[in-house]
């Protein structure tokens, strides 16, 4: 138990890296995995001199490498998210999606592009995660105390009257092709994804990575209740408060670049929890790296299954996440 | 040195929980906290915890407990709660280990040799090693207890709060657990346990501190304060005490309910 325990984390670090080099290869134009190679170390300066024809140093550095990049961390922020919220509320199918995050991120992203604060709007998607999340919990608390069924609950009121705004402000404002492109966006999609996209994905995760593995063991001190966190030694109200804030940054931000991908958070957490159990020191980095494969595979069957039309990402972690939603339901029949 | 708390006042949404709350728990003695639903005796314990705003002192072994760290605080005592459960995919082990978060370094990834040595005394001492590598989920209510009761063992405090360990336990599995207390206190453990079952208290406690009303009706030993008087006023029932000839504790035999306007509960 312990050798593969032990062996795990460098063996999802090996299948990550194995599966963005054949990710890049992967699409309507045929590269290798050693074209892949030329054109990192030609870009990063370690080789002056590419083999690689101009066309196809773009295809791997321009499109497909911002794009991998970018759903490795947007894939690892949402099964973070996940796992980290289901801890702080010991709810099971909490996840960013089921309780609003991501419908009231949209939701403040789009009010932040028509109000023509175009460069801003991965703040808005922060507030408006963060006001859904707040709002989430408020009405968990006026149905009596966040229970699962009632925060999920909470989140589909919130959900419906976040996205009805947003469809309002699409309807009301957007034309023609933009119109399909932010309904494309509403339901999750990493296409055309750009460097800046993955640095901002990268830096969200730098930002709230230590906050969140640096309380990974008084997260296992929430197993039995806030009450037995506390007198663990746990500062209960603020440790809830700095991680919810964390992981309602990750959600706005992952979702003002891949709009609402639903179920990550939640298909992801509870599989690895399968495989290596509760303890969250253990649990955290496997759900980060086994979130960035899930994500990076999920996006390449998007953008190669139906080529040369691409589906929104979403719609694919939906058709997973729904069955897995019901499966832990039905695991967890016993509680309220 | 024991526990003393001094005027201990809690206040919820602006009405008194608990009113000038004074007593003490000798060190090494097992304390009875009795009183009826609604005394206010898991308050008292969680203001002990320092998780409700108290007012008035609390004080053990020479510490100020309200003004401690959280985390020394948590090193000193530990709570075991009535019933909690779980639906992480936890070990038996993985629990007890909890016990040593107030203890661990920061970035401790995995219990030192140290924390073993302390988990494998505290599964010992409940009975529990012979499923230590068992999900604590598919354990009974009983053995779930015991495993809460190692974690708690496994904080190494000088003061254990229980609160109702025995409700949800058998005949059997709850004098293994008050015989267990009673070992710990020999070892110079203070403890105090919340029960509701009387003839529990009167047969394992040293002390008895009786709430009523959120205010103290009484303390001392069992055979001092467990008297029909008390049982009448403090629980409206009205009782007889006999002596158990085996070992000289107070047993209660109950009678009935008094009537309401009969019950004279002090204000």
């Amino acid at each position: 138990m312990t050798i593969t325990h032990r062996l795990s984390l460098p063996a999802l670090a090996v299948i990550l890296i194995a599966s963005a080099i054949a990710a890049v290869t992967f699409g309507p134009a045929d590269i290798t995995p050693g074209e892949v190679w030329s054109v990192i170390a030609h870009h990063l300066g370690i080789l002056p001199e590419s083999p690689v024809s101009r066309l196809r140093d773009a295809i791997v550095w321009e499109l497909r490498l911002p794009r991998v990049l970018t759903a490795l961390g947007v894939g690892a922020g949402l099964a973070l998210s996940g796992a980290v919220m289901q801890a702080l509320t010991r709810n099971p199918l909490a996840d960013p999606f089921l309780l609003g995050l991501s419908s009231g991120a949209a939701l403040g992203a789009v009010s932040f592009l028509l109000l023509g604060l175009t460069l801003l709007m991965p703040l808005g998607a922060f507030f408006g995660s963060l006001g859904a999340l707040a709002l989430a919990l408020l009405i968990a608390q006026l149905l009596g105390g966040a229970t699962p069924s009632r925060a999920i609950l909470a989140g589909i009121c919130i959900a419906a009257l976040a996205s009805a705004a947003t469809s309002f402000l699409i309807f009301w404002s957007a034309t023609g092709d933009s119109y399909r492109e932010i309904l494309s966006w509403l339901m999750g999609s990493l296409s055309g994804s750009i460097w800046s996209d993955a640095g901002l994905v990268y830096l969200a995760l730098a930002a709230c990575l230590p906050i969140i593995l640096a309380n990974g063991r008084a997260l296992d001190a929430f197993a039995f209740g806030d009450t037995a966190a506390a007198s663990l030694g746990i500062d209960v109200p603020r440790l809830r408060w700095t991680l919810l804030g964390a992981t309602a940054l990750l959600t706005g931000i992952m979702v003002a670049i891949g709009g609402a991908i639903g179920f990550v958070g939640l298909v992801v957490p509870h599989a690895v929890r399968l495989a290596v159990g509760s303890a969250h020191r253990k649990l955290l980095p496997h759900v980060m790296l086994a979130g960035a494969i899930f994500m990076l595979w999920t996006d390449t069957a998007a953008r190669t299954l139906f080529d040369p039309r691409e589906l929104p990402v979403g719609i694919i972690t939906a058709l997973i996440g729904a069955p897995v939603f019901l499966a832990v339901l039905l695991r967890y029949r016993r509680i309220t | 040195m024991s526990l003393t708390v001094t005027a201990l006042s809690v206040e919820k949404s602006g009405t008194a929980i608990l009113s000038d709350v004074g007593f003490s728990a000798p060190a090494g003695r097992i304390t009875g906290l009795i009183g009826p639903n609604g005394a206010g005796k898991s308050t008292l314990l969680s203001a002990l915890l320092g998780l409700v705003p108290a007012q008035g002192s609390i004080a053990f072994e020479g510490n100020d407990l309200p003004r401690m760290r959280r985390r020394d605080r948590a090193r000193l005592l530990a709570l075991v709660e009535q019933s909690t459960a779980t639906e992480e995919r936890l070990s038996v082990h993985d629990v007890v280990t909890l016990g040593r978060i107030p203890h661990e370094a920061a970035w401790q990834a995995e219990p030192n040799p140290e924390d073993e040595g302390i988990i494998a005394q505290a599964l010992a001492d409940t009975g529990t090693t012979g499923f230590t590598a068992r999900r604590f989920t598919t354990l009974s209510g009983g053995e779930q207890q015991r495993v809460h009761v190692a974690r708690a063992l496994a904080q190494q405090p000088r003061l254990l709060l229980l609160d109702e360990p025995t409700s949800h336990l058998d005949i059997r599995a709850q004098l293994q657990l008050l015989a267990l207390l009673r070992q710990k206190a020999g070892a110079g453990m203070t403890i105090l346990v919340a029960l509701h079952d009387l003839n529990l208290a009167a047969r394992f406690c040293d002390h008895l501190v009786v709430l009523a009303n959120g205010r103290l009706a009484a303390q001392g030993s069992p055979a001092e304060i467990l008297t029909p008087e008390l049982l009448r006023s403090v629980y409206g029932v009205s009782a007889r005490l006999v002596s158990d000839t085996a070992n000289g504790r107070p047993l209660i035999v109950y009678d009935e309910a008094i009537a309401e306007g009969d019950a004279q509960i002090p204000d």
